[in-house]
């Protein structure tokens, strides 16, 4: 019977079609072939250009920054540092992650100004920021970039890409066009009220004294399955120093960054990791949103920062410190911003790794001083 | 009947389309997730599980077809088209090891976590490495382009074959009731 099965097969099955019905068929094979990679190239945004995806955030900021390849498209001049945490367990009633755990954990991190350009000057009113990748006992990792002002001037990856295309410099006079800034401000009332808000706060003079904002809200799980929405802020230990208007280093477009190194060669720096403890109604959607200062807030341990290095030596230049790299117990919140975030990073991240590296504004032999 | 199976061994079959939803699946996932500023993390979150799986599944699968007897081809089909369908088979194993591989290799080489779910996480399997890291992420992407083409290139043939030639090939892989020759000679004889 089986060898004679090839034999019957063009018997109750006509091998040609003729006609009409195989013009049919054939248009149907391609209804459903065409169908298929359209909705492929659909989902892949290539019938819609002009949305808003990873890259052209990423784009925007070359657009305004200019091109510097190598470099972090944002928060590029920066310095790596490298030292421990120390938990001191009370972090454990709200999160289940291993870093709460009693005892020390290894930490490297990053310091840097916000803004896509490497080899800018510092200086004392450009935004802060401190990453730091906590390297837990079980192989996990948290990630956590985070900033020195209390809240975030947008709420959303539309609302940035808009904030730097109205903050960028105007060709012809090298600075901002304040008319393009004042109709961005009108259309985001949120970022006119954060800004408020920002500039109502104490400004901190250096890397050293300031405190440093994971802004976005977050979720804490702890071993119960309770879930509590939290932010959280590394507090410096020590006092803050005000800016002084008469600084002699002002010359030096690294007196910032020389100051920070100074100051971890000379005594370890360290930072309170204090968590914020959110109550349901609280915004966790909206990072432009102060939570009520009456908030619980929880001194889960001591970040302490021991040494420094030049990116140009340290592997943390090839860290992507994506703010959704969570260890189990810690997780996303509704923020729309920390997807976007997640997203614009890793296009930034492949995009520089692509790319021959240059030398770092501040150099191996200005970081061992 | 054991010296020459009319359909593909009923593991062979299940693997096929339970792989089949799920590279289709891994491919629309990864497209939509690198366009996507919304639900970027989510979908990342099911394409590294998602793509291990895969890459376990892909190994089983392998296993089973190098045990298992096949199906002839049917007299329908060329000497080219019997090449074309072996190598396009040939091209799918690899791609099967080879994207979920590379996408492995490409966090490693990133110094990411390789996070599956929990606090479940696999080991890197390459050293840290920028230069490799973008090489494997570009390396990534074409792969997965030469998987969804030929996917689309395998799709077409077999419906083809099926509603222009008429020659059953796809009840070689079916997992649903199909009509034997037996039930079809006596429905025509009925009909006679």
């Amino acid at each position: 019977m089986n060898s004679s099965e090839p034999n019957q097969l063009p018997e109750t099955s006509p091998t040609a079609l003729q006609g009409a019905g195989f013009i049919l068929r054939l248009m149907v094979i391609g209804v459903v072939v065409a169908g298929i990679a359209g909705s492929f190239l659909y989902v892949g945004g290539w019938f819609t250009p002009h949305a808003l995806a990873p890259a052209t955030v990423v784009d925007t900021f070359e657009q305004v920054n200019g091109q510097y390849p190598g470099f972090r498209r944002n928060h590029a001049k920066g310095i790596c540092v490298s030292g421990y945490f120390e938990s001191n367990g009370r972090g454990v009633a709200f999160s289940k992650a291993v870093v709460f755990l009693p005892g020390r954990v290894p930490i490297v991190g990053r310091f840097a100004f916000s803004g896509g350009r490497p080899y800018v000057a510092d200086a004392s009113s450009t935004v802060r920021s401190l990453a730091i990748l906590f390297k837990l006992s079980n192989g996990e990792e948290w990630r956590t970039a985070m900033i020195n002002i209390p809240v975030f001037t947008v709420n959303n990856a539309q609302g940035f890409c808009d904030q730097l295309l109205a903050s960028a410099p105007d060709p012809a006079t090298g600075k901002p066009d304040p008319a393009k800034m004042s109709a961005f401000l009108a259309k985001h009332p949120e970022t006119a009220k954060a800004l408020q808000w920002i500039h109502s706060q104490p400004a901190t003079s250096g890397f050293a004294d300031s405190t440093y904002n994971s802004l976005n809200a977050f979720r804490f799980i702890n071993a119960q399955g309770v879930v509590v929405p939290v932010r959280w802020s590394t507090v410096p230990t020590r006092p803050l120093e005000p800016i002084s208007n008469s600084s002699p280093k002002l010359a030096d477009t690294n007196y910032l960054f020389d100051a920070l190194i100074a100051d971890i060669h000379a005594k370890a720096l360290q930072w309170h990791l204090i968590i914020t403890v959110g109550q349901p109604g609280d915004p966790t959607d909206d990072a432009t949103l102060p939570w009520p200062p009456n908030r619980q807030q929880v001194d889960a341990g001591t970040l302490t920062i021991d040494h420094v290095e030049s990116e140009d030596t340290s592997p943390v230049r090839d860290i992507n410190f994506d703010p959704l790299v969570l260890p189990n117990g810690i997780a996303a919140s509704d923020d729309p911003l920390l997807s976007a975030r997640s997203a614009a990073y890793s296009v930034s991240f492949t995009r520089r790794e692509s790319e021959h590296k240059s030398p770092s504004a501040v150099s191996p032999a200005e970081a061992a001083r | 009947m054991a010296n020459s199976p009319t359909q593909f061994s009923l593991l062979s079959r299940v693997l096929h389309w339970l792989m089949a939803a799920m590279l289709l699946a891994m491919l629309f996932i990864g497209v939509s997730m690198v366009a996507s500023l919304g639900n970027y993390h989510r979908l990342a979150a099911i394409h590294r599980p998602l793509g291990i799986l895969i890459l376990v599944l892909a190994a089983v699968r392998l296993a089973n077809r190098m045990l298992t007897t096949l199906p002839p081809f049917p007299p329908t089909m060329s000497c080219q088209e019997r090449f074309i369908a072996s190598a396009s088979e040939r091209l799918f194993y690899t791609l099967m090891f080879a994207l979920p591989l590379v996408g492995w290799g490409m966090l490693s080489a990133g110094h990411y976590p390789i996070v599956m779910f929990g606090p479940v996480h696999l080991p890197a399997i390459l050293p840290a490495n920028p230069a490799l890291y973008a090489v494997l992420r570009k390396t990534h992407t074409i792969l997965a382009y030469l998987l969804f083409l030929t996917f689309l290139g395998h799709l077409s043939a077999v419906l083809f074959h099926t509603l222009v030639i008429r020659d059953r090939l796809l009840n070689r892989m079916a997992v649903w009731p199909t009509r034997s020759k037996k039930k079809t000679s006596q429905i025509q004889k009925t009909i006679l």
